[in-house]
């Protein structure tokens, strides 16, 4: 019977393999991975161990950790609470890191990330408490001020970019929200807060300015339409083009109208200039019809539609619907139909525009700091792509001047200051009023600024908001902020 | 059979005591490590209660010395660190419900542990010759199945956590499997000592092997029945498997026909397929099997995926005892005590413990191949390979290896029965070696064998 005892002893040394096999598989190979599932508890608890970076906007705090004496050791606090809600995020000991910075950045704020392995391995050595990167971020506080002021009670959103850099100087998405409800410690309450602003019909959690439902971008998107008919080269800004009260659109019956039901110049005609200058429906959509669909996607593509940027909060690709028949490129020429953004998206469109054609990347994180704030990292500006030429945005940003000095958008003078911008009115459901858009940039000829205001369902003005009147005043006081700070 | 050397044989009762020795230290600085990382202190009274566990298993040793002097030297200290560990793991995990010794897990299962090596040396007094127990095959088969069926009688019968394998005497409850495990094996040697040679006659040769003759699938057929009834109606999965396996096992080793092997795997295959078709149990643990992390399975239960990042974090080094988040599982302390000890002693820990538990099982397989007769070949090695299944199925199934079914790794878990059969398996095996490696004239002069069977 030995030789079977022999054997018997291979199979069990063989069983034995298997789970210091499988054993190796879960604590080394697969460990990182498992450790960075997103309902890992432990993974969670641990990095209340550890000193989490703090986000920082204009030297100042507006998410850092504050050392407690419970089983958490660290308490998270938001000082502004709500101005900055959808920029820091929330971080939750139950429903994790999210909404912002704080969810995607979390590597770098907790420690963990990779690119902080020099300072983990001297922290070490030298027995320091092992701390997260501090980010600072390219906010500006005075334009992150006004525009939140400027929304007010009204839901909407407002982006603005440094034009030269893509850097994002305000971020603001209304209605907002406390994240120190999420980060509490008291467990009771956050499991009551989450559901209710979860069941919200405001949806306070969603970062408007990048993601939610898409907005159609009404006239704003009349700019993509007029750098299409300007790069084409059969245009310029004083061609004339066609601009009937209204336009009859190939088998569909109600006709495409102007908002006043009045022709945009004698004889059914007018220039470019003086189209986008009165937002002039029947122009843009005969040029739209001229152009093709194809011609008015891929000039959004170079804008940046279709592309899902990190920023580095995922925000979500704008879009032009593919293969659109006729009537469709219609009225997507004038920014209707499916045509959706995000207020970031036509924030880049203006940035473009001013910038010389060129989109920079946007970004959110200026500066990665250690823990004594010496720079880990810095952020060098990218170029996204070449959205127009130089001349095509000379000629854009003159007709944007235009819009704002005699157009529609006149609420966003500023004294002494050329300011170039368009304003948009978007209808996106029935007997619903409509969107109030405002994109701008100033000073035209060097801009500091760019700006993209969407004020929702018109606002406080409701069916008699347009787009100049309800949202351009908030972009001009985001502007004068940057302006003068 | 050996010549037998002028040599004094060696005994290895010193080794076996210096051995001991190094287990209650380890012991001992693990328990000073938790104590130290939940209090800031070492414990007060730290020599009363590791002169205590010494004490204990001093005891043992002496016992040894004067009953089975040529006893492996290995046993003793392999089960009594792996005791000790266990106990440190589960007063661990006490502190961290805010329990302090002498209120939680701890101190009962500390108690079970003096009382499985009382039962142990009490087995090793009484059966002078493990060949007595050959007396006894057919109460031990009586026995357990009594013992299996004990659950599903009313008023004893429990149902704990889906699994109805307890029984309940007043405040005490008790898995009457774990020791049915031991009575079957004596059952299951004494039975194939007696057919092996009509069970090992040839029958047809297919694909190359030589498979038994039909009327003689009988028992196996039989086991099998019993394997798929337990897992019917107590719904453990673990315990099937480990029955069953260990059977075909013994089988094999007694006939020396790989058929029978496979054969057994093939009835073991179909079981599971119609296992899977009925049972909606099985059908769930197959899904957390695959999918741990899929939000359907976790829907079911979380305890595997939780396991699972346990181990995760604790990585190569651990996170360092008391210092880890095993409380975070469920049954952190007896079904998912491995994981436990992966997590705060890390993947380096683990395989120390697992090489424990090889080493236990190839003595084991040594002494089943050292001792002369073929009953006591039998049960070593049935011992041994039950042994082996079941850290196999335990630990399998916490590492995804296979379906995680309930069972309790021997030594480590919390649990009286688990405690009691597995002192008891060891003082078997430590009974059976002390003939194994005894020199043939000292067996010669201790009278007459009963019944010896040679081995081949």
């Amino acid at each position: 019977m030995n030789s079977p005892i022999r054997r018997l002893s291979a199979i069990a040394a063989a069983l034995f393999f298997c789970l210091l096999v499988s054993s190796s598989w879960i604590q080394f190979a697969a460990a990182k991975k498992i450790n960075d599932l997103p309902d890992n508890r432990r993974t969670l608890l641990a990095s209340y161990n550890r000193e989490r970076g703090s986000i920082l906007v204009g030297g100042e705090a507006i998410a850092r950790s504050v050392a407690t004496d419970g089983e958490l050791k660290w308490d998270r606090r938001y000082p502004m609470a709500q101005l900055y809600s959808h920029v820091t995020g929330y971080y939750s000991y139950v429903y994790g890191a999210g909404g912002g910075i704080e969810g995607a950045e979390n590597e770098l704020l907790s420690g963990r990330s990779d690119k902080l392995f020099y300072r983990r391995v001297s922290d070490l050595l030298t027995g320091k408490d092992p701390v997260g990167a501090s980010l600072e971020l390219t906010i500006n506080p005075a334009a992150q001020t006004a525009a939140d002021r400027g929304l007010g009670t009204q839901r909407g959103a407002v982006v603005a970019l440094d034009p030269k850099t893509g850097a994002i100087l305000a971020m603001v998405s209304h209605p907002a929200y406390d994240p120190a409800e999420l980060s509490s410690h008291d467990i009771g309450a956050v499991e009551k807060a989450w559901p209710r602003l979860l069941k919200d019909e405001g949806d306070p959690l969603i970062n408007r300015s990048i993601a939610g439902d898409l907005y159609p971008p009404g006239s704003t998107f009349k700019l993509v339409t007029a750098a299409a008919a300007l790069e084409s080269g059969t245009y310029t800004q004083n061609s004339t083009v066609p601009g009937p009260a209204t336009l009859q659109l190939p088998g569909v019956a109600a006709p495409l109208a102007n908002h006043d039901r009045a022709p945009c110049g004698p004889n059914d005609k007018t220039t470019l200039i003086h189209a986008l200058e009165i937002s002039c429906n029947t122009a843009f959509a005969s040029l739209g019809m001229q152009l093709g669909a194809e011609a008015l996607r891929e000039q959004a593509g170079k804008f940046g539609f279709g592309q899902t940027l990190t920023v580095p909060m995922r925000a979500t690709a704008s879009s032009v619907p593919a293969n659109m028949n006729e009537p469709n490129t219609a009225q997507a020429a004038i920014g209707q139909y499916d045509v959706r953004t995000t207020p970031l998206q036509m924030a880049m469109v203006a940035a473009a525009i001013g910038n010389g054609g060129e989109v920079m990347k946007p970004y959110l994180v200026r500066r990665v700091l250690g823990s004594q704030l010496q720079t880990i990292d810095e952020a060098t500006p990218e170029r996204l792509s070449e959205a127009v030429s130089t001349s095509t945005a000379r000629q854009l940003t003159t007709m944007m001047k235009d819009v704002v000095t005699s157009g529609t958008g006149t609420a966003a003078q500023i004294a002494g200051v050329d300011v170039a911008g368009k304003t948009g009115t978007a209808q996106h459901a029935k007997g619903a009023a409509p969107h109030a858009w405002f994109v701008s940039f100033a000073p035209a000829a060097d801009p500091k600024v760019a700006v993209a205001v969407v004020v929702e369902d018109g606002g406080n003005a409701g069916s008699e908001a347009s787009g100049g009147a309800v949202a351009g005043p908030i972009a001009k006081s985001v502007m004068e902020a940057v302006l003068n700070s | 059979m050996s010549v037998v050397t002028s040599l004094r044989p060696r005994r290895g009762r010193n080794v076996e005591l210096l051995l001991l020795l190094f287990a209650v230290a380890i012991i001992t600085l693990a328990y000073a490590t938790v104590e130290a990382s939940a209090h800031g202190a070492w414990p007060a009274n730290l020599a009363t209660q590791v002169g205590g566990v010494l004490a204990i298993a001093v005891v043992f040793h002496l016992v040894l010395r004067w009953t089975a002097s040529y006893a492996d030297p290995l046993l003793l200290p392999i089960a009594t660190l792996l005791n000790g560990l266990g106990l440190v793991m589960i007063h661990r995990l006490d502190i961290a419900k805010g329990n302090e010794l002498g209120e939680g897990m701890a101190l009962r299962q500390l108690t079970w542990s003096a009382l499985g090596v009382a039962i142990a040396i009490g087995v090793l007094l009484w059966l002078r010759d493990h060949r007595t127990l050959r007396r006894y095959t057919f109460l031990a088969g009586t026995a357990g199945v009594v013992l299996l069926l004990l659950p599903l009688f009313p008023f004893i019968g429990r149902e704990i956590n889906g699994a109805r394998i307890w029984i309940g005497l007043g405040p005490f409850s008790f898995q009457p499997g774990e020791i049915a495990k031991i009575v079957l094996a004596v059952f299951f040697a004494g039975y194939l000592v007696r057919t092996r040679d009509v069970l090992s006659i040839a029958g047809p040769r297919v694909l190359g092997m030589q498979f038994p003759r039909g009327r003689d699938l009988g028992p196996i057929l039989l086991m099998w029945a019993v394997s798929l009834a337990v897992l019917f109606w107590q719904k453990d999965l673990g315990s099937a498997l480990l029955f069953f396996g260990l059977f075909v096992a013994m089988l094999y080793v007694a006939t020396e026909r790989v058929g029978w092997i496979a054969i057994g795997l093939l009835l073991a295959a179909g079981g599971a397929v119609i296992a899977f078709r009925l049972f909606g149990h099985v059908q769930t643990r197959v899904l957390l099997w695959l999918h741990t992390f899929s939000p359907e399975a976790v829907a079911q239960s979380d305890q595997l995926a939780k396991g699972l990042m346990g181990m995760a974090s604790g990585g190569l080094l651990g996170t360092g005892l008391g210092q880890g988040r095993p409380y975070i599982t469920y049954f952190a302390e007896s079904d998912f005590i491995i994981a436990s000890f992966g997590e705060e002693l890390g993947l380096v820990g683990l395989m120390a413990i697992l090489i424990l538990y090889v080493l236990l099982a190839e003595r084991g397989f040594r002494i089943a191949v050292g001792v002369r007769d073929g009953f006591g070949k039998l049960l070593a090695a049935g011992l041994a390979f039950s042994l082996t299944l079941q850290c196999f199925v335990v630990v399998g199934g916490v590492t995804r290896v296979i379906p995680l079914t309930g069972l309790t790794m021997p030594f480590l878990s919390s649990g009286g029965s688990s405690l009691l059969a597995n002192w008891t398996l060891v003082a078997l095996l430590l009974r059976i070696s002390d003939q194994a490696r005894q020199p043939v004239l000292d067996t010669a002069d201790s009278g007459p064998i009963p019944a010896a069977v040679g081995g081949r």
